[in-house]
């Protein structure tokens, strides 16, 4: 389980985050949802060790000190994040970027590749192409393809959706339900608050940077607030 | 000029390159990671050839090269852990000076140390032996070195696009951030990176002053200056580019010392840079962004 209690980030002056706590236990979908600037990127950075958190915070998995790791130990650990905007590695090929998903292991990787090409078999047509040269849908799924290959416990996603068609956003959300069936726990933050609570057992409203509301997915689909500022309806 | 004059200048002027493209690889290569230009390098490259005369005065050359190399590559990988990590986070500028800093440092370093009188460079025999192909004539060092710079490069090239590190390295330089969430340790590839831009410092130092008998504290200034021009005039951040660049520059530098213009042999550097700079900005083969949302 992985256990963020009281993270606190300061950027210059700012406070981005402000004292939140949430857990994510193991074999779940959990979702932060809110609005730009709210502080989710944040999270999830600071969870991977990407940005440092202030005195006082503290991120647990399984009962071990996250913060001070470094990111390529905290990866090691069991922890996989897919970047905001994908960040595949443009001048690789596909497969070189599955391949280097997998850069901590020794093991051999055949096995692992036969399964991400068949949760993705866009990837496999494509995979001597250069990752620049995919559209946005299938950079994403690249990404996700990429970071499952270091055999995650958590997998956590920042904005899968993000700039993506209906019809795609679709798929990409029914491969995340696949993958935590497989027994990977996802930590998701999206934008796309209906698709993303409609995925996830539990969720967590965040607002410049504190935590307003928390709930199962149902939950917070039902409650009137979150539908009038996240689902656009209204009262 | 006859043919053989010709051909016996085009030697020295493939040999002179070839030593030139082994340095001009060690500033794209830290350029290419850390973005920046290590104004430090030709320094390195001094201190090799002072390096390789101590070693030379007491131990046989076979035992002096690789001890040369290794020290090198030791000096390289400090510059780097003192003078450039601490300020990883810095603005680009804070480093470059830094770097600057670091090449004057060497440079006095050396002068203090060693005084500002040329010391002669050792000879290790098997280099300067003569050789005489057709009506050629020339040591076996003006024969090796482009031969050796070839095979270098290419177990580069292979060793960036066909190797575990080599990928690392390949992901650093793009997306730092990226590169440490697959479970890479930046700061492990930046230290590879120095150690093969020193150790082909190394590799140049010793070719480089077998052919020119001195070494003293500046002889690193200029030739790094025309290094950095090769990597420049090749697109600096990629390797093909800075060995063509270092060919050329070599080429070009001693076509005009044979047809009399020897004055101005070090202004054809600038010159190259100049126009580059005008006509193609990102060099032969600089990197083109392909940036897509």
């Amino acid at each position: 389980m992985l256990k963020i209690e009281n993270l606190r980030v300061n950027y210059g002056g700012i406070e981005a985050v402000k004292g939140i706590s949430f857990e994510v236990p193991d074999n779940s979908i959990v979702t932060l949802i809110g609005a730009n600037g709210a502080g989710k990127s944040t999270t999830l950075r600071a969870i991977v060790g990407l940005v440092k958190p202030a005195e006082g915070s503290s991120i647990t998995l399984a009962g071990e000190e996250l913060i001070g790791v470094d990111t390529p130990d905290i990866v090691k650990k069991g922890i996989s994040l897919v970047p905001e905007g994908r960040h595949v590695f443009p001048d690789m090929t596909v497969i070189e970027n599955i391949k280097i998903g997998a850069y901590l292991r020794k093991d051999s990787l055949d096995a692992d590749i036969d399964w991400v090409y068949t949760l993705f078999p866009r990837l496999k047509e494509r995979s001597w192409q250069l990752a620049g040269t995919l559209s946005g849908g299938e950079q994403q799924m690249l990404a996700v393809a990429r970071a499952l290959m270091s055999h995650p416990k958590i997998l956590m996603m920042d904005e899968p959706s993000l700039g993506l068609a209906p019809l795609i956003v679709k798929d990409i959300f029914s491969i995340i339900k696949e993958i935590s069936k497989q027994g990977v726990t996802v930590l998701l933050i999206e934008q796309n608050a209906n698709m993303a609570l409609h995925t996830a057992d539990i969720g967590y409203v965040l607002e410049t940077g504190t935590i307003t509301l928390s709930g199962t997915g149902k939950e917070l689909l039902a409650d009137e607030s979150v539908k009038a500022a996240y689902l656009g309806k209204s009262k | 000029m006859s043919l053989t004059t010709f051909l016996q200048q085009c030697l020295t002027g493939i040999s002179l390159g070839g030593a030139y493209a082994l340095i001009a690889i060690g500033y794209t290569l830290v350029y290419g990671i850390l973005r920046l230009i290590n104004f430090a390098h030709g320094d390195i490259f001094m201190m090799a050839g002072y390096f390789m005369i101590f070693a030379m005065a007491s131990l046989p050359w076979f035992i002096a090269v690789p001890l040369v190399l290794l020290v090198t590559v030791l000096l390289g990988v400090s510059i780097e852990r003192v003078a450039y990590r601490p300020l990883r986070t810095a603005p680009r500028m804070s480093v470059m000076i830094s770097a600057i800093g670091v090449s004057y440092l060497l440079q006095n370093l050396a002068t203090y140390l060693f005084t500002a009188l040329p010391k002669g460079y050792p000879e290790i025999p098997f280099l300067k032996k003569i050789f005489q192909i057709g009506g050629l004539s020339a040591s076996f060092v003006t024969f090796l070195t482009p031969v050796l710079t070839l095979i270098i490069v290419y177990v580069l090239i292979v060793l960036i696009n066909k190797t575990k590190i080599g990928m690392a390295m390949r992901a650093v330089s793009k997306d730092y951030d990226t590169a440490a969430l697959m479970g890479i340790k930046i700061n492990r590839v930046i230290t590879f990176t120095f150690a093969v831009g020193s150790l082909l410092a190394a590799v140049g130092s010793v070719l480089y002053f077998t052919d020119r008998m001195t070494v003293f504290p500046f002889s690193g200034s200029l030739p790094g200056l025309k290094c950095f021009v090769a990597a420049v005039f090749g697109g600096i951040g990629s390797i093909p580019g800075a060995v063509i660049g270092g060919f050329i520059l070599g080429l070009g530098e001693t076509a005009l010392v044979a047809l009399g213009y020897s004055t101005f042999s070090d202004a054809f550097t600038f010159v190259l840079l100049i126009i580059i700079l005008l006509i193609k900005p990102t060099g032969l083969f600089g990197e083109k962004t392909t940036d897509k949302v």
